[in-house]
């Protein structure tokens, strides 16, 4: 069976610009999926595109497998969220989120009834006569996803939802939109820069760059396996270090940094398992992989470092640590992990991870 | 309305922004108020010989406190109401079709302007108030010599061949509405442009999205919202409109008499200060009703309109 929503070979070009370079991507029906990626990669243009404000300069939309080209977008199954709302400030709540029923020559008690329904959704019930102008952020938000939600879209876009919300309010606003998400069963497409609105929203992410999407997968995946420097760097903190492949074989690769890092390797993928000696690669360890102690332990992996730089969030503290040749490490340490007096400014210590924990990348 | 708010709180703010808007406020209270006060004042006066040509309305004399009090000019007024009401006709249809005129020239003006890029915009605005910058009078008798029958248009009608005799243009209600609405479109697309250059673009796109057709848009979403404008264009062209006496007099032909020029006879010719009083203050009164209603009804205007786009 095809896939629900079809984007094959898609290109949309502004003079010399590629703003969406060649993307092809399926997404299944009732999916959250997330586009993630910086400001000017490209994700605003193909979510315009997607419903109908640009037209693509080569490949094609299909969606519940019609094609999308030519296709107005009041007449497309597509609606959107936008970023800022765009409440009609001049209609109340009811009048803003039966705009488009209205427009659909829906009546009188039908239309009364489906926009009670949808006020019941949204958890707006009695706030029909309410201006936008007497909404607070989040009642907003929830105006904006029932108005959206009013002509039952087959898909639903949803610009930066909670860019507007102020943190506190995110995180519950985020749950809810999960929520609402999964009792519709609506196919959801949120497109953000906000790489913690995604991992939370999101079942699967395609992370964007330069109107290429490079690489699609869960969130869990995306952190623990990115497929690149640019995906791990993305995607939360890292610490990367660089070198050429001394040892190789029997499931692990030993680099020649010093002292030298062993990685282990996933025999599950094809291109870690063909690695062989003087192959350049970077790997890649998360912050809260790695452990800081003041005495050495013997451990493998373990380095001498000294303490750059120290942020105390309250749960865990930021460490920038260096080692002798001068690479910088970034860790994480939990509060309550912690046995001994914990390392300060200028200290000296030991770092130590796993070799299950290093990320393999590409040179 | 916001920006009401905004400037009574700015007010009722620290007394540093008290000075700053106490100037505007005496030299509006020296040159606006009092004059309205003294016209008010002559109005209920009696004319005589003297210089100025009316009575003073109270005083103190040997006999103490005395007033020539009176509402003859008005009582006059009422009496002969049958003089007064065509010219007042005149001038409020006169008034009311170069402002709708206006605003119908203005409305798709203001819309490309405000949908220009920038750059583009000013120069766009600076040609639309390019003619403010000239005198208004020298800009009607460039339209007299394009008018005319023996001018521009005509001579170059008849050298093309396709007219034989010149057309009529000067001295009919055409020539008098092409003044009116050369002089005052720029008051009607200014106001508009400043609501429609705030207009979010999203909006629009919101209520495509929603499946609204672009005149569906058109009613239920730009109308709505650029109202304000057109309130402030209507009565900023209007309200001096009632009044105009130089236009008419010089473009429009000796039948149709004009509330400005009944003013300006009986103020020059008859010297009859106070009955011209009473003219302004009445006219005055006439126009500031619907205004104050329609300032009201501004405030209200969202809630009307979602009424009607509720029943649409």
């Amino acid at each position: 069976m095809a896939p629900f929503i079809r984007l094959n070979a898609l290109t949309k070009r502004f003079g010399d610009v590629l703003a969406v370079d060649d993307l092809t991507l399926d997404i299944e029906k009732g999916e959250l999926f997330c586009l993630l990626g910086a400001s000017g990669c490209g994700k605003s243009t193909l979510l315009r595109m997607l419903a109908g404000f640009e037209q693509p300069s080569a490949g094609r939309i299909e969606i519940d497998g019609q094609n999308m080209a030519g296709v107005a977008p009041a007449d497309r199954p597509v609606n959107i969220m936008f970023q800022n709302y765009a409440l009609f400030p001049h209609m109340n709540v009811a009048g803003n989120i039966g705009y488009g029923l209205r427009r659909a020559g829906m009546r009188g008690q039908s239309l009364n009834g489906r926009i009670e329904a949808l006020l019941k959704l949204v958890r707006l019930q009695g706030y029909e006569d309410r201006k936008p102008n007497q909404l607070s952020g989040g009642q907003r938000q929830r105006v904006a996803l029932a108005r959206a939600l009013a002509r039952q879209p087959k898909l639903l876009l949803l610009d930066e939802p909670l860019a507007a919300l102020d943190k506190k309010l995110r995180e519950d606003t985020q749950f809810e939109l999960v929520d609402i998400q999964e009792t519709l069963g609506t196919t959801f497409m949120v497109v953000t820069h906000d790489q913690e609105e995604a991992m939370t929203l999101a079942g699967r992410i395609g992370i964007m760059d330069k109107g290429r999407l490079v690489q699609v997968a869960s969130p869990r995946h995306l952190y623990e396996r990115p497929a690149n420097i640019f995906v791990a760097d993305f995607l939360g903190m890292i610490s990367f270090v660089e070198g050429l492949i001394t040892k190789a074989g029997k499931g692990s690769i030993e680099i020649d940094s010093v002292p030298p890092i062993t990685a282990a390797i996933d025999t599950q993928n094809r291109k870690q398992s063909k690695l062989a000696v003087g192959d350049k690669v970077t790997l890649a360890i998360r912050p809260e992989k790695i452990s800081l102690s003041a005495t050495a332990t013997g451990k493998i992996n373990e380095i001498p470092v000294v303490v750059e730089d120290l942020a105390y969030l309250g749960v865990a503290s930021n460490y920038r640590v260096k080692a002798a040749n001068g690479q910088m490490f970034k860790l994480q340490q939990q509060q309550s992990r912690r046995t001994t007096q914990p390392l300060t400014w200028e200290e000296a210590g030991f770092i130590q991870f796993d070799p299950s924990d290093v990320i393999i990348l590409e040179g | 309305m916001p920006q009401r708010h905004s400037i009574l709180a700015k007010l009722a703010g620290s007394t540093g922004r008290r000075l700053v808007v106490l100037g505007p406020l005496l030299w509006l209270a020296v040159f606006f108020m009092l004059p309205l006060l003294e016209t008010l004042q002559v109005s209920f006066s009696v004319a005589q010989r003297s210089i100025p040509p009316y009575a003073p309305l109270w005083g103190f004399d040997e006999g103490g406190f005395f007033t020539n009090f009176t509402l003859d000019n008005y009582g006059l007024l009422a009496r002969y109401w049958q003089d007064y009401i065509g010219p007042a006709f005149n001038s409020i249809r006169l008034a009311f079709f170069s402002t709708l005129v206006c605003l119908l020239f203005a409305y798709p003006m203001a819309w490309w302007i405000a949908r220009s890029t920038p750059k583009w915009r000013v120069f766009l605005l600076v040609m639309v108030m390019l003619p403010f910058w000239t005198s208004s009078l020298l800009r009607i008798y460039a339209l007299i010599g394009l008018l005319n029958p023996n001018g521009f248009i005509n001579g170059m009608l008849m050298w093309l061949g396709v007219i034989e005799a010149p057309i009529r243009m000067m001295q009919t209600d055409f020539s008098i509405y092409m003044g009116m609405v050369l002089t005052y479109l720029p008051l009607m697309i200014l106001p508009l442009y400043a609501v429609m250059v705030r207009l979010d673009d999203d909006l629009i796109e919101a209520a495509t999205d929603l499946g609204a057709s672009g005149v569906q848009i058109f009613w239920t979403v730009i109308f709505p919202l650029t109202l304000p404008g057109v309130i402030a264009g209507c009565l900023l062209v209007f309200i001096p409109a009632v009044g105009e006496f130089v236009i008419p007099a010089l473009l429009g032909g000796p039948d149709q008499l004009m509330m400005g020029k009944v003013l300006w006879t009986e103020f020059f010719r008859n010297r009859d200060w106070p009955v011209a009083a009473a003219i302004a203050m009445l006219l005055l009164a006439i126009l500031t009703v619907p205004i104050i209603y329609a300032r009201y009804q501004d405030g209200r205007v969202d809630d009307k309109h979602e009424k009607e786009t509720g029943a649409r």
